[in-house]
């Protein structure tokens, strides 16, 4: 099943990307559009509030929604375009089959059976847990809920596992062991309330911009900023204090920073004695971990972390910020480990203008992971190895315990037995793992040994080319539901049009293939409105307890923090929404009064050793690779490399590096440079620039095939949250030779289709396009 | 909004803030009237050295050198002081406005033969709303406001007086400067540990052909 069903040529021509540029019936549609519908972006974990326009079943435009509180208004360029993706020319229609002259249109019926029979005939010659079951954290909660309930109940497999292990998970899991939850300590508005701000590893501007907001809201009021990163991003450039660590040296710097604020008698002895527990052990790591030491290792001047530690360690109040920089590391856990004892050892948590928070990449990379789409979780937060947590969602399950699985693979961990052969079968929905997974080449050759493949996307993403079935299933604006945001606030999604064509919304997708595996009694829903109100009695005395939000409060309160647990007036619990007027407010701040969530209500200190990372440069790959995002594509770039405006902006990942670097190997601005790592080889054009580190290299990962750099990324694991090492490669660089050129230009000239020229400025010729 | 209102509502521009995401090109494109067409750009000021970024609006200047350039009338400033773009019946694609504006604002696109500019998206500041670049940029590096709200809220000296030459030139927008000189050290080199080349990596030594790093790691 490895080679393609159609030359790349049929598949790009039938399922694009094709560039879009115009709302449908061109943009004097937008004048009179029939109503405005408040909702949210579905392109990253800000939740920034919009409202779009409809017109005839289709969304037409959108208007700025100054009325939600989080973003009053603002966008980022996605947001703003991201009505584009509506109506698209490659949106998925109608069921399809794969066969050897391509994909054909069949009914939902034989697409349904031929899934489930695939299913049973795997699983009866296997085990149940030979058919696995991907996820993606563009869900939303009901969909997530929906999901984990699935694979445990219809599908009967452990493993089962979501796209946001690409994304958040170390910062899920380090947090849960420091604080007790998984969850931002604050809400933004405590970032503009901070003194200092310290933002590690993540590039806000670009990947998530609103947040620039609240931090310069803060610098108005004289907070300084501390940043770290190997590239000298947008806001860096702008910092009072900028550390350009090299990739993967993160808790050298954060352990330097403890240490000296130890030594300087900067910790808050009352908070860390009456709070916490084991900050002895956690110091005695540090002791030697002196700012000398981590220059060496992070190429970060010592005196400048001693400033970093200083700054953060004697301001009043104070934030610590980071994403995937941090966390995509076989070190990812330990590293935001270090940012929490930081802010332990300060007691900057659990107080205005304080805390310590991951920002979310994914849509609902929050929501997403609470209720039971990730493989070792249930809903509400619980741990599915815990028989008690077992017992209670078996009981709302209407279920033995028994019937639960255990805790299953991970992402990546299930796509190494679907190539060592152990899993044979796959139903994937809205998660493309040959973009996001690391070391593609494994990925298409673990996808060409399966047995089956059913896939539920809106649009033919790289990895559903793969599939034997697939099923159209429901963008954002189709759907309605409730996301979580990188606060922690519950928002409501609202739906705008309907599916069009054939597609079908996702939740019902499932209930069908659930009804006809004999397991439709689990599945008893007339809307998602039910699935809400069942994931709030999953959740209830959970960590993420949702069970005092109901849709109508979101939508009343313009969101509601969680945890959120039911209390009724009378004082009894209760799920009924009409009782719930005297409402649990729901919590935007968490910790206060230095209450955790572990059960003696005391956060945890973690002792820290530096370690390496899973791949370490040498003579033969001397240079350090880093990936990330681009502020015009979204993920894996499914959607976004649809939208023409968008892809303009960056039309092709390319190669940044030094000048000094760029001058050593003879290399030009826009020059073609080859990339290699010990997986494979890459070949971009290059961008010169001082704003890099001179012994790192970065790349976008938003793009597929043969300008994918997750060709090049390796499979190491953090051990802790199975969160593959993105950020940390060792690579050589070189110019490009002929061949190369030639094979990266035709590889370009793959990445879109552009389908309706003129249309891009509503101008009648192609002039425009033709002298870009 | 009345006039007076609308009048008092000025246009910030404070490139310190832009991170260059283009949203407000992207959102100006969606205005209403502008159909798909931004009519306001960003300036990479020199990407090779910095990710310093500039969003250039108009400036919708009280005495408009583009209008007076004009020789077919085509540029009209209206009572509530916005210069608009060029008129399509009127323009004449002659480039003078192009070429006369000294804040190098606007853009002549030859598929239409007629010079396109940002008009503060005047369909939403007319009727009381704020124009679309102002409304989404996420880090506020456009702002819609009073100056007395600007000044409550906001670190900058905000000025529209500007010296050209023997021209002084008096704008509705305001640039944002730093209250302060700022010294920006945009090669990162700049904020590496010295030992950077030497001993720090020389089990790897993946850049002892590069030329000695400079002798500083002081402090920002």
């Amino acid at each position: 099943m490895s080679d393609l069903p159609l030359s790349r040529q049929e598949l790009l021509e039938q399922f694009g990307p094709t560039l879009r540029y115009r709302p449908p019936g061109g943009f004097d549609q937008q004048d009179d559009y029939e109503k405005l519908v408040p909702t949210h972006c579905c392109f990253c974990g800000q939740q920034c509030g919009i409202h779009l326009k409809v017109k005839d079943n289709a969304v037409v435009g959108f208007e700025p929604r100054t009325d939600f509180p989080f973003n009053k208004g603002k966008l980022c360029p996605k947001g703003v375009k991201r009505y584009l993706q509506g109506s698209h020319p490659d949106r998925l229609l109608h069921p399809m089959k794969r066969t050897e002259k391509g994909f054909v249109r069949i009914s939902w019926d034989q697409a349904l059976e031929e899934t489930v029979s695939k299913i049973r005939e795997i699983q009866d010659r296997y085990g149940r847990d030979s058919f696995a079951m991907l996820s993606g954290v563009s869900l939303n909660n009901e969909k997530s809920y929906l999901v984990g309930k699935f694979a445990r109940l219809a599908l009967q497999t452990a493993n089962l596992d979501y796209n946001g292990r690409l994304c958040m998970v170390s910062a899920g899991a380090a947090n849960k062991k420091a604080y007790g939850i998984d969850r931002a300590s604050s809400s933004w508005e405590d970032i503009a309330k901070a003194k200092v701000i310290f933002v590690i590893g993540t590039n806000i501007a670009e990947c998530f911009p609103i947040t620039t907001d609240y931090i310069w809201r803060a610098r108005d009021n004289g907070a300084k900023l501390i940043y770290a990163d190997p590239r000298m991003v947008p806001m860096a450039r702008t910092a009072d204090l900028y550390l350009p660590l090299r990739p993967g040296s993160d808790s050298a710097l954060l352990m330097a920073m403890l240490h000296v604020i130890i030594r300087d008698g900067l910790t808050d002895q009352k908070f860390i004695s009456e709070h916490t527990v084991d900050f002895e052990k956690a110091a005695a790591e540090v002791k030697d971990a002196t700012p000398e030491w981590a220059a060496k290792i992070t190429g970060v001047p010592a005196e400048q972390i001693e400033k970093a530690a200083r700054w953060y360690g004697e301001a009043e109040t104070g934030m610590i910020l980071h994403a995937r920089g941090l966390e995509h590391q076989v070190n990812g856990v330990k590293n935001v480990l270090c940012c929490a004892n930081l802010a332990l050892a300060t007691g900057k948590i659990g107080r205005e203008g304080c805390g310590h928070s991951t920002i979310t990449g994914q849509g609902n990379g929050q929501g997403g992971r609470e209720h039971g789409h990730k493989c070792d979780q249930l809903p509400g937060a619980r741990d599915i190895e815990n028989p008690e947590h077992r017992a209670y969602i078996a009981k709302v399950w209407g279920c033995d315990e028994s019937e639960i699985p255990r805790k299953g693979l991970s992402a990546q961990e299930i796509m190494n037995e679907i190539h060592a052969g152990n899993i044979k079968g796959l139903l994937s929905i809205c998660f493309n793992p040959l973009v996001s997974l690391p070391d593609a080449n494994f990925t298409r050759e673990a996808l060409g040994k399966l047995e089956h493949y059913t896939v539920i996307d809106f649009f033919l993403s790289e990895t559903a080319q793969h599939a034997d079935i697939v099923l159209p299933g429901s963008l954002h604006e189709e759907d309605e539901g409730t996301n979580t945001s990188c606060e922690g606030r519950v928002i409501k999604i609202n739906q705008a049009i309907d599916p069009p064509g054939e597609a079908w919304q996702d939740w019902r997708i499932l209930l069908d293939i659930a009804e006809r595996l004999g397991r439709g009694k689990y599945f008893r829903y007339q809307n998602a409105q039910e699935i809400f109100n069942e994931l709030r009695l999953a959740s209830r005395g959970g960590t993420a307890d949702y069970s005092g939000i109901t849709w109508e409060r979101v939508e009343r309160e313009n969101g509601v923090f969680w945890p959120c647990p039911q209390v009724s007036e009378k004082g009894k619990e209760t799920l009924d929404a009409s009782e719930l007027d005297s409402l649990h407010p729901g919590i935007p701040r968490l910790f206060e009064g230095g209450q955790f969530y572990h059960m003696d209500k005391k956060a945890r200190f973690t002792p820290t050793q530096w370690s390496e990372s899973a791949e370490v440069v040498d003579s033969e790959y001397p240079v350090w690779l880093t990936t990330g995002r681009v502020i015009s594509q979204y993920l894996s770039g499914t959607q976004t490399r649809r939208i023409g405006p968008l892809v303009d902006q960056y039309p092709h990942p390319r190669i940044e590096m030094h000048t000094r670097m760029a001058r050593q190997l003879g290399i030009a601005e826009k020059e073609w440079v080859t990339l290699e790592t010990r997986r494979g080889k890459i070949t971009l054009r290059s961008m010169v620039v001082n704003t890099i580190r001179p012994d790192t290299v970065f790349v976008p990962y938003h793009w597929a095939g043969k300008q994918s750099i997750n060709m090049l990324t390796q499979r190491a694991l953090d051990p802790t949250s199975k969160i593959p090492e993105f950020k940390v490669s060792a690579c050589k660089v070189r110019k490009a030779t002929e061949d190369e050129i030639r094979e990266a230009v035709e590889a370009e000239s793959w990445t879109s289709h552009i389908e309706r020229l003129p249309e891009r400025y509503g101008l009648d010729d192609r002039r425009s396009e033709l002298t870009r | 909004m009345t006039l007076r209102n609308a009048i008092d509502q000025r246009f910030f521009v404070d490139p310190i803030r832009c991170i260059g995401c283009k949203s407000c090109m992207q959102a100006c494109s969606e205005c209403a009237t502008h159909r798909g067409k931004p009519m306001i750009h960003l300036e990479f000021v020199e990407r090779g050295f910095s990710t310093q970024t500039v969003p250039m609006v108009c400036m919708h200047c009280e005495n408009p050198t583009c209008a007076k350039v004009c020789p077919a009338d085509a540029i009209k400033r209206t009572e509530d002081q916005i210069v608009q773009s060029s008129l399509k019946e009127r323009c004449i694609g002659c480039k003078n406005c192009v070429l006369a504006c000294p804040f190098g604002v606007p853009r002549y696109y030859p598929e239409i033969d007629q010079m396109l500019k940002c008009d503060m998206c005047y369909d939403r500041t007319s009727v009381g709303l704020k124009p679309m670049c102002a409304t989404v940029c996420p880090s506020e590096a456009l702002f819609y406001g009073t100056l007395e709200e600007f000044e409550s809220r906001r670190k900058g000296r905000p000025v529209n007086s500007f010296q050209f030459g023997e021209q002084e030139i008096t704008t509705r927008v305001f640039l944002v400067l730093p209250e302060e000189e700022v010294s920006l050290r945009m090669d990162v080199i700049a904020h590496m540990d010295a030992r950077f080349d030497s001993d720090a990596f020389d089990h790897i030594d993946p850049f002892g052909h590069l030329e000695p790093l400079p002798m500083q790691g002081g402090g920002v």
